[in-house]
């Protein structure tokens, strides 16, 4: 089984050099920690930052630079900085080429929940809805399984969606899968020490398995 | 150049009426009119409609104005950062409407750029598209959405000139220069009011064609939500 931090680093794998990516609150900001070292990557906070930066050292924040999340950030040397429709204009026309973001639920056919419970105070949906109906690649970092040790790899969801046929890779504690065109989880990866049985077990969508499953190198 | 000058927040929201539809600049605290909000708060005035990304913090920005009841509707994509919010509308006083950020700022853009409505893929599937038209485009579903209608827009820039023309600082930019585009009255709230001349015409975010009312702000709090920091020890935070 991955921590949060497993997760990020196996997700840090799939970005690569030279890309434009929006990372999501929660797992997704801890991706940026593990980028390959010489990788020029550079990340996008679509509230109107290309090029974030760390988080500023003590005493240096600054109220007028945070990123999607309200966190007081910084810029790099190569930084840009524009309004709000611009920011979803790169993401519509897919100059932003990988979203990451978390989940509650996603089917095996790529729906996406991730904004709204029935019955709960419900935030909003952000920027969520326009990232995932128009980036190339989505991958979404999640728990395999919710509090209620309930499966949120569904063969339909059952909470109001954030998008359709739209994820393209998941990874969870257990397990890296991806969306198959057809329909269906196809298992890619397991986490170290996690079988595939277990992995069955706590997938309630349509698991496609091919062969031996390889372990995840998480060097 | 005209002068589009006023003297405080109060002369320039001086004929904002209960009722009306109200742009309010900002994401999140960063970048709003905190002038306007605090003197909107004084005057009273109720039933309003805002169209902001947010709405404030129990007491600061939006939240000011909920904790008055001031608000009938609020139109953003994001408002999970207030208590006060979420008692008044579990308790059915306030109106919200939940428009995806994107399709939010470019709604705001459309306004501004004259066009009645824009084609969207946010939302598409969902219940953020139920009643609206679809169209299918180049083999992919869009959704039509409107234009923002809004009485006054109110914004906040880091420098402006007695003129109307802004600029921004930093990502308190957000969606300052679209609601900016989109009132059918616009006031900007700056805190460096300078004379014509002393702005950089290529430097220029929001061409004073679009602002109708410009003030020198005061005692800017500019309050952080989230601070996070790391020590000079540390690779990455």
């Amino acid at each position: 089984m991955l921590d949060k931090n497993g997760i990020a680093k196996r997700i840090a794998q799939e970005i690569q050099d030279g890309s434009y990516v929006n990372l999501g609150i929660g797992i997704p900001t801890l991706v940026a920690n593990y980028i390959p070292e010489g990788f020029n990557v550079v990340l996008q906070s679509e509230n109107g930052l290309l090029g974030m930066g760390p988080f500023p050292f003590d005493g240096e924040e600054d109220a007028d630079l945070i990123n999607a999340g309200k966190q007081t950030v910084t810029t790099l040397p190569g930084s840009a900085i524009f309004d709000s429709a611009l920011s979803f204009g790169m993401i519509r026309s897919q100059k932003v080429g990988l979203t990451i973001l978390g989940a509650m639920e996603v089917s095996e056919n790529g729906d996406i929940a991730n904004w709204k419970i029935p019955g709960k105070m419900v935030k909003g949906m952000g920027g969520a809805m326009d990232l995932v109906a128009s980036a190339k690649n989505i991958i979404v970092a999640m728990q395999h399984v919710n509090k209620a040790g309930e499966s949120k790899l569904l063969p339909k969801c059952s909470l109001p969606l954030t998008g359709v046929k739209c994820v393209k890779k998941i990874v969870t504690e257990m397990a890296v899968l991806d969306i198959l065109p057809e329909g269906g989880f196809r298992l890619l990866e397991r986490a170290p020490g996690v079988s595939v049985e277990e992995i069955k077990n706590a997938t309630a969508g349509k698991l496609v398995v091919e062969g031996e499953v390889p372990e995840m190198k998480l060097s | 150049m005209i002068n589009k000058t006023v003297k405080n927040a109060e002369e320039a929201i001086r004929d904002i009426e209960n009722g009306m539809t109200l742009m309010l600049g900002g994401f999140g605290l960063c970048g709003i009119p905190e002038n306007c909000i605090n003197a909107l708060v004084k005057k009273g005035v109720k039933e309003l409609t805002c169209i902001s990304n947010n709405a404030g913090v129990d007491d600061f920005g939006i939240g000011l104005m909920l904790q008055k009841r001031q608000l009938k509707k609020m139109i953003a994509s994001y408002v999970g950062e207030n208590a006060e919010f979420e008692r008044q509308l579990l308790s059915g006083e306030l109106e919200v409407e939940l428009v995806p950020q994107g399709t939010l700022a470019t709604r705001c853009m459309a306004a501004g750029y004259g066009m009645p409505a824009i084609f969207t893929p946010a939302g598409v599937g969902t219940e953020v598209a139920e009643g609206k038209e679809i169209r299918n485009f180049n083999g992919k579903d869009y959704l039509l959405e409107h234009a923002f209608d809004a009485d006054f827009a109110i914004v906040k820039a880091w420098q402006g000139d007695t003129a109307g023309n802004l600029i921004y600082r930093s990502t308190a930019r957000n969606f300052n220069p679209v609601m900016a585009m989109a009132g059918k009255i616009t006031i900007a709230e700056v805190e460096h009011l300078v004379e014509p001349g002393e702005l950089d015409p290529d430097q220029i975010h929001t061409p004073g064609i679009y602002v109708h009312r410009i003030f020198q702000g005061e005692n800017y709090e500019k309050r952080i939500e989230q601070r996070t920091t790391r020590t000079k020890s540390e690779q990455h935070a």
